[in-house]
């Protein structure tokens, strides 16, 4: 009993330290622990085969792999760019996992987990941030919008589309991601609004990392991201970002209500970004390097791996595969990544309106005449 | 990997790892020559303007060259580092070796990134990479080209691959256009809050009254008077309008700026006070120098090598300032300087007595701990030629009034820019008593050779939680209470052994009589 224990303080940095994580805090919705302990919740309960389960592990290492592998081509120089998703694996994989095939999903620029899940070939997303093109894939085949990097606009397409399914008649919804920035943004309040009024099938899935770059969360908003909803006229929920299951679920459920004509849900996966916001991002100048210490202790891919182990819903040689598996998938897109050609200077003309104008017709050819006026001809 | 065959030599370029950047610095290598290297496994860590990073190779093979030594600035494209990647099938399974488009064990020089390749591009493959020189432009071909293009509209000739003038794919921190702060995001807020300074209109109080609209006390200046008055450093609320209605004009700015010249209020006014700088200019470029160089190796040193951890803690101490009011009263202590950073100093002694780790420093040549035995008590002092650490040799010896006085001497030396190397080197702990700026508390960085740094924060009035002793009511009072921050090097000091140091020193000062115990 010193003196010390009535008088002093130690500051906790963690954001979100007091925020709920633990079991039997009603707020988080949670289903498997951070120690990979399967509990249950009396909203969302989730029935899913081990063949599942270990479908889900596949999909968080091998996501994991290919974000190590660009982040080490970015620093080699293959690639302009990296937005690292480490961390918010589970939050990515869970949404994606949860989406019907005819749902159509509208991502940031960080939702490589949800294009896995789409059966985008990861190579497609490489050349965008390689610089070679917009995004490679098709975004009527995949259901799976081509990302965008203006912060937020993406909640307006996704309720803009998702009220067209609802003239159409069609019984499928549309699962818009965002940020905890984004929330700031006018055009999402805009989108929130109108879902709500014509009780769009939309789901806003916002992955709640903690940080807008630099900004922490506790400025970006005084109340917690998910009671935002109420404001709104719809529900909102907060689940474990770390925790695929429970992202599974909430997911799932949400979708079905919108699907059934109840309106949208607000989704906050509390999560955390463990890596830079991009590869030109410093995080060790706004956070502590214990704050990443403590998200470590509630790593997605580690709590799910604890569980299959534990109850022998998959043993050694699994994981040996998946790791195997990975360093394949590596492999290929570092080569080829590395081996992408350059393209051809006249695309950025070709692709901006569906029929080509006069103007940009004019435009091309002087492009082409100057680049011909060089030696070596046109580039 | 190694091959007896003839060695593969392939030269890894410094990329740009953050969207437009021109240079790095090799902040240390994590390979040396003879080593075997895997892709991916980390070569060296490079700062840039916008972070420390570690590079990973790209090949797997054995490291045959460093190209630059550590603390040497490289330019983006410039080989770094050679590495041999053996014979034919040298190359790593991960997909190292492409199959086509660039052979995988090309000699050195064609074909890399960075580099021309066989049409006279350069595949400076992060899109706006640096401009290597006239080397890569494509020469122009003469007559009829000139022709076509003199029909064709005007295209930006020049800098079509220039990094600073595209915007950046993504938002990202710090803006590219700013100039490189390293170290601590603090430096930004300190940056900005200079630039608010340096804005003539907001160092009027935001008052009702001073808002515009409400007029009087806003000084009326026509807007090329304001940005001139601006670059000059001259608060226009100081500064009496001949003009009609008392408009400032020119000419009264410069009778601002030649009757202020060189006092402390045009200073102040201005983002860094050194010469004046030319009207219209919208920087001042100062050289890294003297203090301000040797601070920053320093910082830099220090900080990438010793991991560092810092606890915080908040401390009651009226009881401590109660007794200062009193022991300076005392006949021994007149004549000195009584303040609250010798209770610190004092406590930072009898504290590092308990735990005699934190007196220690890391000797990486010899790979030992050495365990200092007596205390060279470093503070830290602001300067007009900077930042500088002296100490107070052995330290532990003094009696109060000797520390007093000791630290007295250091202060008043050190603001004469007095302080001899001598009284420089051979620190063992610091104290920095950042409170004298009515800051509450800072991150401080390890002065390097030590393990441990006190940052001793403000006192303030503050409401706390009081009583509540022997069945006494809790009640919440004014009280004085600071912050301290202890920085530590996690190589030596743990968290627990930081801790402890950390709340003996708190006890110290929140109840001095625990000093008993010591």
């Amino acid at each position: 009993m010193t003196a010390l224990q009535h008088t002093t303080e130690v500051v906790d940095p963690v954001p979100g330290a007091d925020a709920p994580h633990l079991p039997g805090q009603p707020d988080l919705v949670q289903l498997l622990t951070p120690e990979g302990e399967r509990v249950e919740h009396p909203d969302y309960s989730l029935d899913i085969t081990d063949e599942e389960l270990r479908g889900l592990y596949r999909d968080l290492a091998l996501v994991r792999r290919w974000d190590v592998e660009a982040t080490a081509l970015q620093r080699q120089g293959e690639l302009g760019i990296w937005a690292s998703l480490l961390g918010q694996e589970a939050a990515q994989v869970g949404a994606g996992r949860a989406l019907a095939a005819d749902d159509m999903a509208f991502p940031t620029y960080r939702e490589h987990g949800v294009a896995w899940t789409r059966g985008v070939d990861p190579l497609h997303v490489m050349s965008l941030f390689r610089g070679v093109d917009m995004g490679g894939w098709d975004p009527v085949a995949t259901r799976f919008n081509l990302y965008t990097v203006v912060i937020g606009a993406q909640c307006l397409h996704a309720t803009g589309y998702a009220m067209g399914l609802q003239r159409d008649g069609a019984e499928s919804a549309t699962l818009a991601f965002l940020g905890d920035g984004a929330t700031s943004q006018g055009e999402v309040n805009e989108a929130l609004i109108w879902a709500s009024s014509y009780a769009a099938p939309v789901v806003f899935f916002c992955q709640n990392n903690q940080y807008a770059i630099s900004v922490p969360i506790e400025r970006q908003s005084r109340a917690p991201l998910f009671h935002r909803a109420a404001g709104f006229g719809f529900p909102g929920v907060r689940v474990d970002g770390n925790d695929v299951l429970a992202v599974l679920a909430v997911t799932r459920a949400a979708l079905a209500a919108a699907r059934e004509g109840q309106g949208p849900t607000l989704i906050e996966a509390f999560t955390y970004r463990m890596g830079a916001h991009t590869s030109s991002d410093d995080p060790s100048r706004y956070r502590l390097a214990s704050e990443l210490e403590e998200w470590k202790l509630r790593d997605p891919i580690a709590r799910l791996k604890a569980y299959l182990s534990r109850s022998g819903k998959a043993d050694a040689a699994f994981f040996t595969g998946v790791d195997a598996e990975g360093d394949e998938l590596a492999a290929r897109l570092r080569k080829g990544t590395i081996e992408m050609p350059d393209p051809a200077g006249t695309e950025i003309f070709d692709h901006v309106y569906a029929e080509q104008t006069p103007h940009l017709a004019a435009q091309r050819a002087e492009f082409v005449a100057y680049h011909e006026s060089f030696e070596g001809g046109h580039q | 990997m190694t091959s007896p065959s003839a060695p593969h030599l392939r030269q890894f370029k410094l990329p740009d790892v953050g969207e437009g950047l021109t240079e790095g610095e090799i902040l240390s290598w994590l390979v040396a020559v003879g080593d075997t290297v895997t892709v991916n496994q980390p070569l060296c860590e490079v700062e840039t303007a916008k972070a420390a990073v570690e590079l990973p190779s790209p090949f797997a093979g054995t490291v045959t060259e460093l190209l630059y030594e550590v603390g040497t600035t490289v330019d983006v494209g410039a080989p770094i580092i050679t590495i041999d990647i053996g014979g034919e099938g040298g190359v790593s399974a991960a997909g190292d070796a492409p199959s086509t488009g660039q052979p995988a064990a090309e000699p050195v020089g064609t074909g890399l990134i960075g580099e021309q390749n066989a049409n006279g591009r350069t595949s400076v493959l992060v899109g706006y990479g640096p401009r290597n020189t006239e080397a890569t432009r494509r020469p122009r071909r003469s007559g009829a080209a000139v022709a076509a293009r003199a029909t064709a509209p005007v295209l930006p000739e020049a800098d079509y691959g220039s990094g600073s003038q595209r915007p950046p794919l993504l938002a990202t921190a710090p803006d590219i256009t700013t100039k490189p702060i390293r170290h601590g995001g603090l430096e930004t807020g300190r940056a900005a809050e200079a630039h608010a300074a340096a804005e003539p209109v907001a160092t009027a109080p935001p008052s009702r009254a001073s808002r515009p609209g409400a007029g009087a006390l806003r000084p009326l200046a026509k807007p090329p008077v304001r940005k001139y008055a601006k670059d000059l450093g001259i608060d226009l609320t100081s500064v009496e309008g001949t003009g009609e209605g008392g408009v400032i004009t020119r000419a009264d700015v410069d009778a601002a700026a030649t009757g202020a010249s060189g006092t402390e209020s045009t200073l102040a006014g201005r983002a860094f006070g050194t010469e004046s700088p030319e009207a219209g200019a919208t920087e001042t470029r100062i050289p890294i120098k003297g203090v301000r160089k040797h601070t920053a190796a320093a910082m830099v040193a220090s900080a990438f090598t010793a991991p560092h951890v810092t606890e915080f803690l908040t401390v009651d101490v009226t009881r401590m300032m109660k007794l200062r009011t009193r022991l300076a009263a005392r006949p021994e202590l007149v004549g000195v300087k009584v303040s609250p950073l010798l209770f610190v100093a004092r406590a930072v002694l009898l504290a590092a007595r308990r735990h005699p780790m934190v007196n220690s420093s890391w000797d990486e040549a010899a790979q030992e701990i050495v365990v200092k035995h007596q205390v060279n008590l470093g503070i830290a002092a602001a300067t007009p030629r900077g930042l500088v650490v002296p100490n107070v040799k052995d330290a532990g010896r003094l009696t109060l009034a000797e520390l007093a006085g000791a630290l007295g001497d250091l202060t008043a030396t050190a603001r004469e820019g007095r302080t001899p190397p001598a009284a420089m080197s051979g620190g063992t702990i610091t104290i920095t008593n950042v409170g004298v700026f009515g800051v509450d508390t800072g991150t401080p960085i390890l002065n390097p050779g030590e393990s441990a740094i006190l940052a001793f924060g403000a006192i303030r009035e503050m409401p706390w939680v009081h009583g509540g002793g022997k069945g006494g009511k809790k009640k919440v009072v004014a009280r004085q209470v600071t912050q301290l921050a202890l920085s530590f090097d996690h190589r030596i000091i743990d968290g627990e052994l930081g801790s402890r140091f950390l709340a003996d020193v708190g006890a110290l000062l929140h109840d001095p009589g625990t000093a008993w115990t010591f």
